[in-house]
């Protein structure tokens, strides 16, 4: 079952809250993870690993560094999930 | 007692912080501790009978980690480190918060096992899903000095952090170092103390393979019961205590309240058995006699001492022997208190818990009780507090603390009034 753009982005929110303690509606397409999110890379490769869980994706760690924007995330995992 | 050393600075303790299985910081802990309450409990955790444990009951921390820190701290931090966590910030705020800069101000905070609940997890993923889906934060968590790592950047100490693994006498180790990192100058003030978070059923399996722990399943408040002739073994307890240290000399400048002095520091090794203490006490006798030469007291300055004391056989009597070794007939006007009667055996955080109570005994001039005595031992060999706590006397007065960890480490401290 593949997940819609909404969906993703409400699941990624949460994770990022889980993992940061920020509230899920500050995780918008447009944030930056580092400058807007002040996540590090450790807390990156977490939430790369639970959004690889929740999504049934596989994220490659060489693909992670161009994952700026939450919008970025949200692409790459709709891209695939195809 | 004699003067201490020229030129030496007086280390005095400025803030209590606990959580442990008798409250959730160093005032209910207390005041459980005089009540004679006790902080074992049966395991309702579903590992609990699915193993086949022999020990199916522990002393549990009273107010869990979830009820006090942010969700992302939890996720961070091993339980061992959001124990340290816990008592660390009570213990700063109980200070007042003191203003002290960075490069003065240390960290010494010990586990006698580590993160064994992020060990076990990660080895868990592994297994069953795989390296990728190892989290990152693994290693951060489940190292022995990620609580002391945690405590460090929480106050900004960057004189130095450091984390003693002795086993059993971790945590009195611990403020042992914090004593000397102030002694030569390397810090003003240093937060010192212990954690251990091992209720879990691999390290409570691994125990009761030893026969140490209590099988006492049905009775588990009267499990622990240290210099009862029907002692059982340990019971295994988790938690964290952290005392301030601070030279005598900052503390006044700031006004600061002073609870007690950490007078002297002794330590030694038995060189004899990997577990078991030399029987005839050696190397305990060497730690309280070089605590009390480093006070520049004798044993006619003892009124009180917290025992290691975890119920077993072996390791109590040698205790009270190598304390009336150390005291010959002034043994006889000496308080004991076996504190784990009560807490359990916070392993790693035991020598802090127990330090903490010293002070406690000596500011309130308190003796707290030792609980589930029904029939002392005939071998015993000093006076024991039972029950109710006992008066310390007017005047100066001295308090050892003593703890003794597997691998031979023994470590005293003595503890005397402000």
């Amino acid at each position: 079952m593949a997940y819609t753009d909404t969906e993703i982005l409400e699941g990624l929110a949460e994770i990022v809250a889980e993992e940061t303690g920020l509230p899920t509606d500050a995780v918008q397409l447009g944030k930056s993870f580092t400058d807007d999110l002040d996540i590090d890379s450790l807390s990156m490769m977490t939430i790369v690993t639970h959004a690889e869980d929740k999504f049934s994706v596989r994220i490659p760690d060489e693909e992670v560094k161009n994952l700026a924007t939450v919008g970025d995330a949200v692409s790459f995992i709709v891209g695939a999930q195809a | 007692m004699t003067a201490p050393r020229t030129g030496t600075p007086e280390v005095v303790v400025t803030g209590l912080g606990a959580t442990t299985p008798l409250g959730g910081d160093a005032a209910s802990t207390w005041a459980a501790a005089l009540a004679g309450e006790s902080g074992a409990r049966t395991l309702d955790n579903d590992w609990a009978q699915k193993y086949g444990l022999p020990v199916t009951f522990a002393a549990t921390i009273k107010v869990k980690p979830e009820e006090v820190l942010a969700r992302p701290e939890i996720k961070r931090m091993d339980p061992s480190a959001q124990y340290a966590i816990i008592a660390t910030r009570e213990a700063w705020a109980d200070a007042g918060s003191p203003e002290v800069d960075g490069e003065r101000l240390g960290a010494v905070v010990s586990s006698g096992i580590g993160g064994i609940w992020t060990t076990l997890d990660g080895w868990d993923t592994l297994r069953e899903r795989g390296a990728r889906r190892m989290l990152p934060m693994t290693v951060p968590m489940l190292m022995p000095n990620s609580p002391v790592a945690y405590v460090e950047l929480e106050i900004g100490a960057r004189a130095g952090a450091h984390a003693m693994v002795s086993a059993c006498a971790s945590g009195a180790e611990a403020i042992g170092y914090g004593v000397e990192m102030i002694r030569t100058g390397r810090a003003d003030v240093v937060v010192a103390g212990g954690t251990e978070a091992t209720i879990h059923p691999m390290p409570i399996a691994a125990f009761a393979a030893s026969r140490t722990l209590s099988l006492r399943n049905d009775d588990p408040q009267g499990a622990s019961r240290p210099y009862d002739v029907d002692r059982d073994g340990f019971v295994i307890g988790e938690g964290s205590a952290v005392l301030v240290l601070e030279s005598a000399e900052h503390a006044a400048a700031r006004g600061a309240r002073v609870y007690a002095r950490i007078a002297g520091v002794g330590l030694s090794s038995d060189a004899y058995h990997i577990t078991s203490p030399d029987p005839e006490g050696r190397g305990q006798v060497s730690a309280m006699r070089r605590a009390l030469a480093d006070a520049g007291a004798t044993g006619r300055d003892v009124v009180h001492v917290n025992a290691h004391a975890t119920s077993t056989k072996v390791g109590d009597l040698t205790e009270t022997a190598s304390i009336r070794t150390l005291l010959g007939g002034e043994a006889d006007h000496v308080l004991l208190s076996a504190t784990k009667s009560m807490t359990g055996h916070l392993l790693g955080g035991a020598g802090a818990l127990e330090t903490l109570f010293a002070v406690k005994a000596v500011h309130e001039r308190l003796a707290p009780p030792t609980i589930n005595v029904a029939h002392p031992d005939p071998e015993l060999q000093v006076p024991l507090v039972r029950d109710t706590p006992a008066a310390l006397p007017a005047g100066d007065v001295l308090a050892l603390n003593n703890s003794f960890g597997f691998g031979g480490h023994n470590v005293a401290l003595a503890v005397t009034n402000a």
